[in-house]
């Protein structure tokens, strides 16, 4: 690699990042959300597309956030919520008796943020959808 | 706190008709990451991990749910109806309890 000063600035912010990050605290964001898709998706490609994810734009409350997700075809769907302290909220797994791979629930959002749906089909790729909401009061009594 | 659950199936249905089941159980769905006011102590987690429903033994759904999901858990969801038989539906929480219910579906 080029040793070029803008190489060595990239290589020096990069390692400083590691060093001062505790490995036990939860802190969210989108490197933890997206370290977190990798391990899901073993770093496969994913169409952003086929999964249909409803969020409303706005929460008043982010303790009960309602969520909708549907993607015909999913074996599951995992939620992730980008900067909550911890990305992964809940992952639907549909058996042989689903009538279709939709579900609705509730979850918690800390604050304003985007809202990731990632689908594995029954053909073995990863589909996905995201969504924004704009949180009035966090969840999580943050 | 009493852990309730409260689920809707329909009391019929037809062979192959895709029905709507709803499920609720109420729990604090303690996340871990909130603090007790007064000794800033973080409060530890103590969640329902795994819903599940399964018709006559065969699994309809399973969810492994995180901190995140909101307090008295509530899921919407669908499922084809194979034959008579019952929707057993089942909450494990962090401290290994177990809760448990069941409602019968008919052929029309």
């Amino acid at each position: 690699m080029n040793l070029t000063r803008r190489n060595l600035l990239a290589l020096g912010g990069a390692s400083i990042t590691m060093t001062l990050l505790p490995l036990n605290v939860a802190l969210g964001g989108a490197s933890e959300t997206k370290l977190a898709i990798d391990a899901l998706t073993g770093g496969a490609e994913i169409i952003d597309e086929g999964v249909s994810l409803t969020l409303p734009e706005l929460v008043e409350d982010g303790n009960l956030t309602p969520l909708r997700v549907e993607a015909e075809g999913a074996v599951f769907i995992t939620i992730f919520a980008q900067e909550n302290p911890i990305p992964e909220v809940i992952t639907f797994n549909f058996g042989e008796l689903a009538g279709s791979s939709f579900v609705k629930t509730r979850i918690r959002l800390s604050g304003t943020q985007k809202v990731i749906a990632i689908a594995k089909m029954n053909d073995g790729s990863f589909r996905s959808a995201a969504s924004e909401v704009k949180v009035t009061v966090g969840g999580c009594g943050s | 706190m009493t852990v309730k659950p409260r689920v809707k199936v329909p009391k019929t249905a037809s062979i192959g008709e895709i029905v709507t089941i709803k499920a609720l159980i109420n729990h604090s769905m303690e996340s871990g990451q909130r603090r007790n006011r007064e000794t800033g102590e973080r409060i530890p987690r103590m969640i329902i991990h795994t819903f599940e429903a399964n018709f006559n033994g065969k699994e309809i759904v399973k969810f492994d749910m995180q901190g995140a999901v909101s307090r008295d858990p509530f899921f919407e969801f669908t499922m084809k109806v194979p034959s008579e038989g019952d929707v057993n539906f089942k909450w494990t929480d962090d401290e290994g309890s177990v809760f448990e219910t069941s409602k019968p579906i008919k052929i029309k």
